[in-house]
């Protein structure tokens, strides 16, 4: 227990609270109020916060592989949009008979002229094996894709490259109509999900609140294991691979620990991702998604996971104003937030954050 | 390819050209050591008697024979032939580019030779490790350039390289334990970082670097030390107190160091092994190696 509470200052518990009590206590209750008190929070606003709340789990896995390990991935689209379509094809399975074609089919395969569904859709009715697939899949994909890399030592820029060109495959496959995911339109026009229609508000509020429970629990697992002697190791090899190598230490297995594990939890962020949104289609396996959720860490700054929350934070709140005020300017602060916090802020949101706060800078870095 | 060798050429007393000891004749059975006070062998510390421990009946704890590796084309090793006694405290000199860096490269298993043998003991064939396996036998390495985790604390760095189980598994729920606590605090003293602990590695001088990466192999218990230049950057008194550190530590270990600095190897130096386009040109005392006109010759071509 005494470990457990050692993983944070008492500033950092005194906002992991906050933050706790904001998510779970607060959202709720604002949205509870009367719709035409000032406090009021819409309905529509709740499904965005719990997207926000899956990309920042999104943000944390990439810091684990990114911040901590040094591994930049610009393919963790692909984790996310499997995980995705995992949960997807079961709200599709879940609602047969009740499509435009009233068949037990999903529409697209009606629309297909398809008799009978592909063997890879059986189970997918089974919520539990729904579930189990959006993390296995990006998991038991991404210990392989990682064990030949690693083994073979690709690193740095190259790695990235080969992570970029994994999602652009991935998304020509699910293109196609033939592949059998839904082909350009995807998954969508979800009803329910084990039996709560997905129109109520209340299940949408549901949705959220899990989704921020799952987010704030992955943060303090993930806490736990940055200040693990495994996570010593991971940010060792950042630093030092060869040192890391000459002490004994088999990097590879480290890597592929971490590698697969940011890999799950970006399927589990996608899974409840797709419920709340409504639709997951191959735009989810678009190269810029990818890097993107790169931006969202290397914005709050890299290497500390309350960065990772702070940047998918920020940088998705300002996509979403601006993308009702101004979309054609989106890409262009894009590209300016992430060329100025490289320029100006190589430590993130959060280092700036730090330096505003007096003391505490000499701190070790964990 | 930081600096120039000193040359190393003594008015000394001629005619010490025939006491040199032929070397690298490929029999590799090398002449008896200078006399190396016998350091009685402390206990090796559990988990260190559980790895293989390596067969030195016949006296060499590091045995090279007729290593080639080249670099496109280019004959980076020559035919090298080299064995290090149990206990002993080598020096290896050489010009820029002679191979040194190359040799230890070779024994940690980071380049892998074209041919020829690397034996750590009687038995066991380092060609067939990877560098982790090499590393857990208890062979550790400084590498030329001071590498540390510039951003773990000094009491980290010495804790990531402590000799454990090093598998991912095992490293989820390492605590350490009292004893390993009280172990890092005493290489903390060996190396003069006490008082240190707390700071990130990157914030040290270039000299507390070099200490600390000598202070993360001794927290690898390890047989073998390879130190390759150990004293670049360092100032004159942090030069002697790592000459102090080094003689103190062979006997208990075998301790390699490769240096430029010829002060410096004089004054450690029991016995000395010239290396010159990767192949041994003399090996003997320093008195005999700068007695040596092929030594010379070497040197003074190469400084000209
Ligand atoms: N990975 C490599 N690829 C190509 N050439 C290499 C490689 N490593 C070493 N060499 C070459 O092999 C030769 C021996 O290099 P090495 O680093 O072993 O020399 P050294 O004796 O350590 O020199 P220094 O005193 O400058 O450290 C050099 O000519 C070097 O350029
Ligand atoms: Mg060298």
């Amino acid at each position: 227990m005494r470990g457990f509470l050692s993983l944070h200052t008492r500033t950092g518990w005194l906002a992991f609270a906050t933050l706790t009590a904001l998510l779970l206590i607060a959202v709720p209750l604002l949205n509870a109020l009367p719709a035409d008190s000032a406090l009021h929070l819409p309905d529509y606003l709740v499904p965005l916060l719990g997207k926000f709340c899956c990309y920042a789990l999104v943000a944390l896995a990439m810091d684990l592989i990114w911040g901590y390990t040094g591994i930049l991935s610009l393919g963790h689209g692909v984790f996310f949009a499997l995980g995705g379509y995992s949960m997807g094809m079961y709200l599709m399975r879940s609602m047969a008979g009740q499509g435009v074609y009233r068949s037990q089919l999903p529409d697209f395969m009606v629309f297909l002229n398809w008799k009978e569904l592909p063997w890879f859709w059986h189970g997918f009715d089974q919520f539990w094996f729904a579930a189990l697939m959006a993390l296995a899949v990006p998991g038991v994909l991404a210990f392989v894709f990682g064990w030949f890399a690693f083994r073979s030592r690709i690193k740095g820029v190259y790695f990235s490259i080969i992570t970029q060109a994994l999602t652009f495959a991935l998304m020509l496959l699910f293109f196609r109509n033939e592949t059998g995911f839904g082909g350009n339109n995807g998954l969508t026009d979800f009803k329910q999900l084990l039996g709560f229609s997905l129109a109520e508000p209340g299940v949408k509020l549901g949705l959220y609140w899990i989704s921020a429970c799952v987010l704030l629990t992955v943060y303090l697992l993930a806490q736990a294991i940055v200040h693990s002697k495994f996570g010593r190791v991971l940010t060792a090899i950042r630093d030092a691979e060869s040192r890391v190598m000459f002490c004994g230490y088999e990097p590879l297995y480290y890597k592929l620990a971490v590698w697969t594990l940011s890999a799950v939890l970006c399927g589990l962020a996608g899974a409840l991702y797709v419920p709340q949104v409504g639709i997951i289609n191959p735009s989810e396996l678009e190269p810029t998604q990818s890097i993107e959720m790169a931006v969202w860490t290397a914005v709050g700054g890299r290497g500390t996971l309350a960065g990772a929350l702070l940047g998918a934070a920020t940088v998705n709140g300002l996509k979403s104003w601006f993308t009702v005020a101004a979309p054609e300017l989106w890409l262009y602060v894009l590209g300016a937030l992430f060329v100025g916090v490289t320029l100006f802020l190589p430590q993130g949101l959060i280092g700036l954050v730090r330096r505003l706060r007096p003391g505490k800078t000499e701190e070790v870095r964990a | 390819m930081s600096q120039q060798p000193p040359i190393p050429v003594p008015a000394g007393p001629l005619g010490g050209s025939s006491a040199l000891p032929a070397v690298a004749a490929g029999l590799g059975e090398a002449p008896p050591a200078a006399p190396v006070p016998a350091v009685p062998r402390e206990p090796l510390p559990a988990d260190v008697r559980d790895r293989p421990v390596p067969d030195v009946s016949h006296g060499a704890i590091l045995y090279l024979e007729g290593v080639n590796v080249a670099f496109d084309g280019f004959k980076a090793i020559n035919d090298l032939d080299l064995s290090i006694d149990d206990g002993e405290l080598r020096c290896i000199i050489g010009p820029n580019g002679a191979g040194k860096t190359t040799m230890m490269d070779i024994i940690t298993g980071k380049t892998r030779p074209d041919s020829g043998q690397v034996y750590f003991g009687q038995t066991v064939n380092l060609l067939e490790l990877r560098e982790a396996q090499i590393a857990q036998l208890g062979i550790g390495r400084k590498f030329q350039k001071p590498t540390v985790f510039q951003g773990h604390s000094v009491f980290e760095n010495l804790e990531l390289a402590m000799q454990a189980d090093k598998r991912v598994r095992r490293s989820l729920f390492a605590q350490l334990d009292a004893g390993q606590r009280a172990r890092i605090d005493e290489v903390l003293g060996i190396i003069g970082l006490r008082g240190h602990e707390r700071r990130p590695a990157g914030a040290l001088s270039h000299g507390q670097k070099q200490w600390l990466e000598i202070g993360m192999l001794l927290m690898q218990n390890p047989r073998v030390l390879l130190v390759d230049e150990p004293v670049a950057g360092m100032t004159e008194q942090e030069t002697a107190q790592t000459a102090e550190l080094l003689v103190s530590l062979a006997g208990k270990h075998s301790v390699i160091v490769v240096e430029h600095d010829m002060a410096f190897v004089r004054s450690i130096a029991r016995k000395v092994t010239v290396l010159h386009e990767g192949h041994v040109l003399a090996e003997g005392t320093m008195d005999q190696i700068q007695a040596n006109p092929k030594v010379v010759e070497v040197y003074l071509g190469e400084g000209a």
